[in-house]
């Protein structure tokens, strides 16, 4: 109130003094709400036209999708059981695998089904292990990793954090729990070798990992989660620890262990030397080991084909469906005639 | 019937007088006055000088008779001495502060009023739980920025409007007054907020006035000063103010000392701009003084050289800034709704944490004896070497925490962007109904004006009209019509066609030319009969009916220039525009009032200036319904003239004469009253030189007295006024704004009930009603007017059984209202009137009334007064869940504006007290219509969608998360990363709903208009109710589980990390909630399209540069997973399978179950349907009705 009453001027007691200043809005379509606009109508024919699309484009890809994991040929071994002999408690096979003595080497064979081009890829795979439990997921810093100088930093990893009153690199679980089995291939007397350069991500090793950080005090804890490292190496080049460290988005997975870059014929017997360290059995997790092709789609996985098939599908048939309704009950659109105030005259 | 609005603001102003009395004590400490002598030597014959404003008087005599201003509860005020006057410097200075927050207060103040709402508390409380290290789901800047980023909109927008705040109030502060110097007698230049209480002050023409002061002199020599209230109460026509005598002979200034000057007693501050209760004591003597004795900051003063007046109310305490309060607050049905839906929400939202609480604990039990060595959880802390756990303390608290955390991550289930994106949706929709051009009236050259902005939504689902009568449905322009002089009825000049314009008198006033600013059509016969047969008895009749017109009123005539420097116009200003249009109706006939001042006037009669002494005057009041003023001519006889409604008028004439004559007039009354014209009777006496002096005595007691003036002046003017001759009487034209009938008809279609409340006659009110079409000759009227409670319950009952007989008949009378197609065979129409309602409201035959009144399809209230008004828009009000709308212009519609759901003020010509109180304000009645049907329609299905909307896609985003819970042990990981949880209401996904809610419109303008049946879709509360926020939370789940599940069994098994597919999870929901809004727009202009699509594109931005911290875990995800093709495969799937059953449901019940608003949708795209067509279809139906 105060404002205007400082600021008016408009003359209004001199009633015959022309008002200059008119309040009358300016005309432009935007304010007038008037821009040009499209008005989309789900008319019949769109709605056909739509389903009809959506199921030429989605079941070729279902096809192809499908074909493309049919392609892949996948050697999935499960070998935890396995490579504990006897007894089958679980107190035995947690004191065996905690047993620092026993040497826990164990082999097993595997038989190629198909042909496979390389290059194969060695997966191992652990069922039930949730890598993206909160308490798991948060325990690390990647500071540490990065820069040398933040050997210090260790917050965040608890209670990986410190050994013996000094830092662990790299500090927290999810490093201190690094899968430790390895696996020997060979057919017949020849070894196949396993190429264990560029599993992990580029962009972790050039800037996520520093190639001047070494591990320092590293599994010297009371509690041995996992692997070693060598300390004479930069966790740059620690690739095994890298993909590791990229947590699992779900409590199955598979983590790269490293690539055949030979043929396999169908038919071949792999034999596998596993070191057999990692413990999984105090929860009851499932071991196993991967040897797969790959194909655009990836892994061995139908989901998606199907899933394809299944909405394009769908769609036809609404499409169908929607024809047929259209023509048993047609409508015209836009017909006065349908609104209410014309549909019940009478008051009924 | 002057002015309806006007005399019952002028009651309204009595009653607060005396009630700001009457707690007074009745304190006998200080008596002084009583003792000074009275001097009051009154001149025999009256002094046209002073009559107005008494000044020698005995005040004496009534003094001792009233209580008087208690010291205690008065302000003391010595005029000159401000140190006097406020000795301890207890009176604020005359600096104002509108601003609310110094930089200091700022913060506290500011944070304390935005945390006021309760949802604010609500997300207070998570952010402070997530700074428990036990509970921190979130990092502490990420769970802290929805919030602060609200806060910070908010106290930003404050901060900016407060800092205009300040420069307006430094601005005015530092303007400046010229205040007298005590030691040198001159006028010195000071700035504003210096100003004292008690300093004497000058004004000039033109000049805001500084602060309420007390008019002590001013240029004119009878101590007139013009002042315009318009930033004060908006009404622009000039007020006159008087200085008193006794200080206008010896102004303080040069020539005389200010010691002597005197005392002023007066109330304390308060907020009625419309009274004043004080006294002065000048010379021993004392004079009451008046409201209009004071001027008050925020007016100007005009036409009026110079004021002095001492200041006795400075800065907050003026009158003006008292009263500057801000809009009402109001809340919309829709959030009143929402809150409904929030509470389930909430309810869902404990649901979920009870289920991951549960599951936790579960989980735990059964894997206690693994937790131990479990790489993922490690449950013992080994690296002290003694056996403490790590973060563990037993399941039941795990429980409790994992609830907590539960509630932290799943927070947005309760939207926060929602209420900010509510204020500026509706402050966008304000932009577009203010700019609105078809909302803007081009005769007061006003725009629309959204004063409340929280209930635009509410103009969409109104079922009750409530509307004022004059300046509403009418204009309020009153134009003179018809004049009945001794029974002979003159309306030639509203019969006859031919412009007779030149017929109004110009008159040579020196080398000017005078014109009255409008003029009447005249009767030419009544034209002769002034001009030629002035000696007749008729002749003489008619002078003394236009004398009186010309003389009995308060009108102030005003000389302005025109273009043309030879002519001058005569505006007359006035507070009653009736009062204007007889005097405009007077000058057109000779009789012309050319110059007011307080004690006389002149008027130009036929060509000759007569100089009338005006002894005094008795103004308008509802009880007496007439006003009075007795003048002494220039042939020295004293008359009376007084003109008043009918009714009030036959009571005092005189008995004996000629009654035939008084029949014919009532007879003209009748008719001109159903023509709906205003009709007023005027009459007059010649006063005897001993009823004069008698009559005058008691006026100036009344008028000097501080008790119950009012009463007493009544008092005094019943007393005066009797043994009238009746003269004539006037029948006044009040036109129908434009379009009313037009309006009233579309309201109808669009089933909205439009009740007329009005002040007037019951014929007026019946005759307007048909001429706006409110009512039919088709319709039963139901008139109750009855004057005991007995016989109200009769006609109530009568009533009833009336709708039942007719509900027999046609077998739902409430259906037929709805269809409102106009022909319904028993519409009836209920006319009541005020003393009626008195009987009904507050009895048990309220319940009755709304049986009645709600089966009828028009309601007319007549002669009703302001509380009953508002007591009518409360019967509906508490009985329905129905909305109601009230629109109307005076003071008087205030309490009824107040009282409705939304309220409407007409910027119309009485003044502006209803537009200060209105949620809305606009020019003219028709525009209710775009409002409504229109703006109303839009303004609620655009924030029906939106709340939808907000709650469906915040949802369809907790339920992702729930999901991935269930994968996690039930530990609250999120793969989406916390950023991105955080920007997903704020960022990714606000603007669009923000830009539809605003812009979109799902049918035309000229499709709404023409179709006011579409409006009904709000009162049916189409867009927003329990079932569609059922369907949309399904469809919310359901998009959930495509989102989340598709990706899941894809990546099943692979190498998968948790940002990946965090960040395909994100973008996929972000698409697919964006796309479901696409599928819901009803318009795409650019802007749509921008927001849409930009969204998208931001979000995929926001996402890349989250993933381009090193510093986070998911860093380089997004390039690796968009680089695979199972990515672009899920994300097609996921919007696809997620769409499907909206988009089909859609489809299906656009097609088979169409809405009226689809299939207007239809015709507005197709327009196969031309409008001749349509027309017949719809006569067709109307014809199959009957």
């Amino acid at each position: 109130m105060n404002n205007s009453a400082a600021g008016t001027s408009s003359g209004s007691g001199d009633v015959s003094a022309p008002r200059r200043n008119s309040n009358r809005p300016k005309y432009s379509r935007f304010t007038q709400q008037e821009l040009p606009a499209c008005k989309p109508i789900l008319t019949p024919r769109w709605v056909i036209s739509v389903f009809t699309l959506i199921g030429v484009i989605f079941i070729p890809i279902g096809i192809a999708a499908l074909r493309a994991s049919t392609n892949v040929v996948e050697i999935v071994k499960r070998y935890d059981a396995d490579c504990i002999p006897g007894n089958n408690t679980k107190a035995y096979r947690v004191a065996y695998i905690q047993d620092k003595n026993i040497d826990k080497t164990c082999n097993i064979t595997l038989r190629v089904p198909k042909d496979m081009d390389p290059p194969i890829y060695v997966y191992y795979q652990l069922d039930n292990f949730y890598q993206n439990h909160r308490r798991y997921v948060k325990s690390r810093n990647d500071a540490q990793l990065k820069d040398r100088g933040k050997a210090n930093d260790t917050s965040g990893c608890d209670p990986e954090d410190a050994s013996n009153g000094s830092p662990i690199v790299p500090c927290g679980l999810i490093a201190w729990s690094l899968f430790n089995d390895t696996y020997n291939f060979s057919i017949g007397n020849q070894n196949l070798t396993v190429n264990k350069r560029g599993i992990s991500w580029k962009s972790d090793r050039d800037h996520k990992f520093g190639n001047d950080v070494f591990p320092r005090n590293f599994q010297n804890g009371t509690l041995i989660g996992g692997a070693s490292l060598d300390e004479n190496t930069p966790l740059s080049q620690q690739e095994d620890l890298i993909v590791w460290m990229r947590t699992a988005a779900l409590p199955t997975f598979r983590k790269s262990y490293g690539k055949i870059e030979q043929n396999l014929r169908e038919n071949d017997t792999i034999t596998v030397t596993i070191k057999n360290n990692y413990n999984t059995y105090s929860f009851s997790g499932k071991k196993k080991l991967v040897l797969s092709t790959s194909s655009w789609l990836g892994g061995k996985n139908d989901f998606i084909g199907i899933t394809y098939l299944t909405i394009g599908g769908l769609c036809f048939f609404l499409a169908i469906a929607f024809t047929g309704v259209y023509l048993v009950k047609p409508r015209k659109l836009g017909d006065p005639s349908y609104l209410s105030w014309n549909r019940n005259p009478s008051g009924r | 019937m002057v002015g309806d609005g006007l005399t019952i603001s002028r009651e309204e102003e009595e009653e607060e007088e005396e009630r700001s009395l009457a707690p007074l004590p009745s304190s006998g400490r200080h008596h002084r006055r009583k003792s000074s002598a009275s001097a009051a030597s009154r001149d025999g014959f009256p002094n046209p000088a002073h009559v107005r404003h008494l000044s020698r008087t005995e005040t004496e005599r009534l003094a001792s008779s009233q209580r008087e201003l208690a010291d205690s509860n008065s302000r003391i005020v010595f005029i000159g001495d401000p140190g006097g006057s406020d000795p301890r410097f207890e009176i604020p200075r005359n600096s104002i502060r509108t601003a609310k927050y110094s930089p200091i207060t700022f913060l506290p103040r500011n944070l304390f009023e935005q945390f006021r709402r309760l949802s604010y508390i609500y997300f207070l409380a998570i952010v402070i739980l997530n700074q428990l290290p036990q509970l921190a789901v979130f990092g502490r800047g990420a769970s802290a920025l929805p919030l602060a980023f609200v806060l910070l909109v908010t106290a930003v927008k404050d901060a900016y409007e407060d800092w205009r705040r300040h420069r307006s109030d430094r601005i005015e502060n530092n303007r400046a007054a010229s205040v007298l110097d005590p030691q040198s007698g001159r006028f010195l230049s000071k700035r504003w907020k210096e100003a004292r209480v008690g300093e004497v002050l000058k004004v000039l023409a033109n000049e805001s006035i500084p602060c309420d002061m007390v008019l002590l002199a001013t240029s004119d020599p009878t101590g007139v000063a013009y002042i315009q209230t318009i930033n004060l109460d908006g009404e622009s026509n000039l007020k006159t103010r008087y200085a008193k005598q006794e200080t206008m002979a010896r102004p303080p200034g040069e020539d005389h000392p200010v010691d002597s000057a005197g005392v002023i007693r007066c109330e304390q501050p308060n907020r009625n701009i419309y009274g004043f209760l004080g006294n002065m004591e000048v010379d021993g003597k004392r004079v009451s003084l008046g409201p209009a004795n004071i001027i008050l900051r925020g007016c100007e003063l005009k036409n009026t050289a110079w004021v002095i007046g001492v200041a006795v109310y400075t800065g907050s305490e003026t009158k003006v800034m008292l009263n500057s309060s801000g809009a009402p607050s109001k809340r919309s049905r829709l959030e009143t709704r929402m809150n409904r839906e929030t509470l389930l929400l909430s309810a869902i939202l404990i649901a979920l944490c009870s289920v991951v609480a549960i599951c936790n604990g579960i989980w735990l039990g059964n894997h206690s004896d693994d937790l131990e060595l479990a790489q993922f959880f490690r449950k013992r802390d080994y690296s002290d070497g003694d056996d403490k756990k790590y973060n563990y303390s037993g399941i039941g608290t795990q429980v409790f925490f994992a609830f907590l955390m539960s509630v932290i991550v799943f927070q947005i289930m309760i939207p926060i962007s929602l209420y900010i994106s509510m204020e500026l949706v509706r402050l966008g929709q304000a932009y577009f109904m203010v700019r609105d051009a078809n909302l803007y009236d081009e005769s007061s050259n006003s725009r629309f004006q959204c004063r409340a902005l929280n209930i635009n939504e509410d103009l969409g689902q109104i079922k009750y009209v409530f509307s004022d009568k004059t300046g509403t449905l009418t204009e309020n322009k009153m134009e003179f019509q018809c004049a009945s002089i001794r029974g002979v009825d003159y309306s030639g000049g509203r019969v006859s066609s031919r412009d007779n314009g030149e017929a109004h008198y110009i008159l040579a006033a020196g080398k000017h030319i005078l014109k009255p600013k409008m003029s009447v059509k005249t009767d030419p016969e009544l034209v002769r009969l002034l001009k030629n047969k002035g000696d007749t008895e008729q002749g003489k009749r008619a002078r003394e009916f236009f004398l009186a017109l010309a003389c009995c009123n308060t009108i102030v005539p005003l000389v302005v220039d025109t273009s043309d420097p030879k002519q001058k116009l005569i505006d007359y200003q006035g507070e009653s525009p009736d009062e204007q249009a007889l005097a405009y109706a007077a000058a057109s006939y000779g009789f012309v009032l050319i110059e007011r001042t307080s004690g006389h006037i002149i008027i130009d009669i036929l060509g000759n200036r007569q100089r009338y002494d005006v002894l005094g005057l008795h103004e308008f009041d509802s009880d007496r319904k007439r006003m009075s003023v007795i003048v002494c001519g220039p042939d020295k006889t004293i008359n009376l003239f007084v003109k008043g409604a009918d009714n009030s008028m036959f009571g005092i004439i005189q008995n004996k004469v000629d009654l035939s004559m008084i029949d014919a007039t009532k007879a003209n009354l009748h008719a001109y009253s159903s023509l709906g014209l205003r009709t007023l009777v005027v009459g007059m006496r010649e006063l005897s030189r001993k009823e004069f002096e008698e009559w005058q005595s008691a006026y100036e007691n009344a008028n000097t007295s501080l008790m119950g003036r009012g009463k007493l002046l009544r008092a005094v003017a019943s007393n005066v006024e009797r043994e009238l001759h009746i003269l004539g009487a006037s029948g006044i034209e009040d036109k129908l704004q434009e379009g009313v009938p037009e309006a009233i008809e579309s309201m109808r279609q669009a089933g909205i009930k439009v009740w007329v409340l009005t002040g007037d006659k019951q014929e007026t009110a019946i005759s307007i009603g048909f001429s706006c079409k409110l009512l039919t000759e088709a319709m039963t009227q139901i008139v109750i007017n009855c004057n005991s409670e007995e016989s109200c319950r009769n006609k109530l009952q009568d009533a009833v059984a009336m709708y039942r007989k007719f509900a027999v008949i046609s077998p739902d009378p409430f259906e037929n209202a709805l269809t409102g197609t106009g022909s319904t065979k028993v519409s009836m129409a209920l006319i009541i009137d005020g003393i009626s309602l008195v009987y009904i409201l507050k009895t048990k035959l309220e319940e009755e009334l709304f049986k009645v009144a709600t089966a009828c399809d028009v309601v007319l209230c007549c002669r009703v007064a302001p509380l009953q008004k508002a007591g009518i828009v409360s019967l509906i009000k508490s009985r329905t869940e129905d909305m109601t709308l009230a629109i109307g212009d005076g003071a008087n519609d205030v309490s009824m504006i107040q009282t409705a759901d939304v309220g409407i003020g007409i910027s119309g010509q009485e003044g502006r007290q209803a537009v200060m109180a209105s949620d809305f304000a606009m020019g003219q009645f028709r525009f209710l219509v775009p409002l409504l049907l229109v703006h109303g329609h839009w303004n609620y299905q655009r924030m029906a969608y939106m709340i939808l909307y907000n709650f469906y896609r915040n949802a369809v985003f907790v339920f992702i998360l729930f999901w991935y819970v269930l994968y996690t042990a039930y530990t609250l990981t999120t793969a989406i990363t916390e950023w991105s949880t955080v920007l997903y209401s704020i960022v990714y996904t606000a603007l669009p709903t923000i830009v539809v809610g605003v812009l979109d419109k799902d049918l035309s303008r000229k499709t709404l208009m023409k179709y006011p049946q579409l409006y009904r879709s709000g009162q049916r509360d189409e867009r927003y109710n329990l079932k569609l926020f059922t369907l949309t939370m399904m469809d919310a789940v359901w998009q959930s589980v495509a989102t989340f599940y598709i990706p899941y069994l894809a990546y099943r098994q692979s190498t998968v990390d948790g940002s990946s597919l965090g960040d395909l999870w994100i973008l996929a929901v972000v698409i697919l909630v964006n796309i479901h809004l696409a599928t819901d727009v009803f318009r795409w202009y650019w802007i749509t399209h921008v927001a849409v699509w930009g969204c998208i594109v931001a979000t995929l931005i926001c996402v890349i540069i989250i993933d381009c911290i090193w510093t986070l875990p998911g860093y380089w995800a997004i390039f690796k997973i968009m680089g695979t093709g199972l990515f672009w495969l899920c994300l097609l799937g996921v919007i696809v399978a997620g769409m499907l059953p909206h988009f089909s449901v859609k489809a299906l019940k656009e097609y088979l179950m169409p809405s009226d608003i689809q299939i207007a949708r239809e015709m507005d795209k197709f327009r196969r349907m031309n409008a001749a067509t349509m027309e017949i279809q719809m006569n067709r139906f109307s014809t199959l009705q009957l």
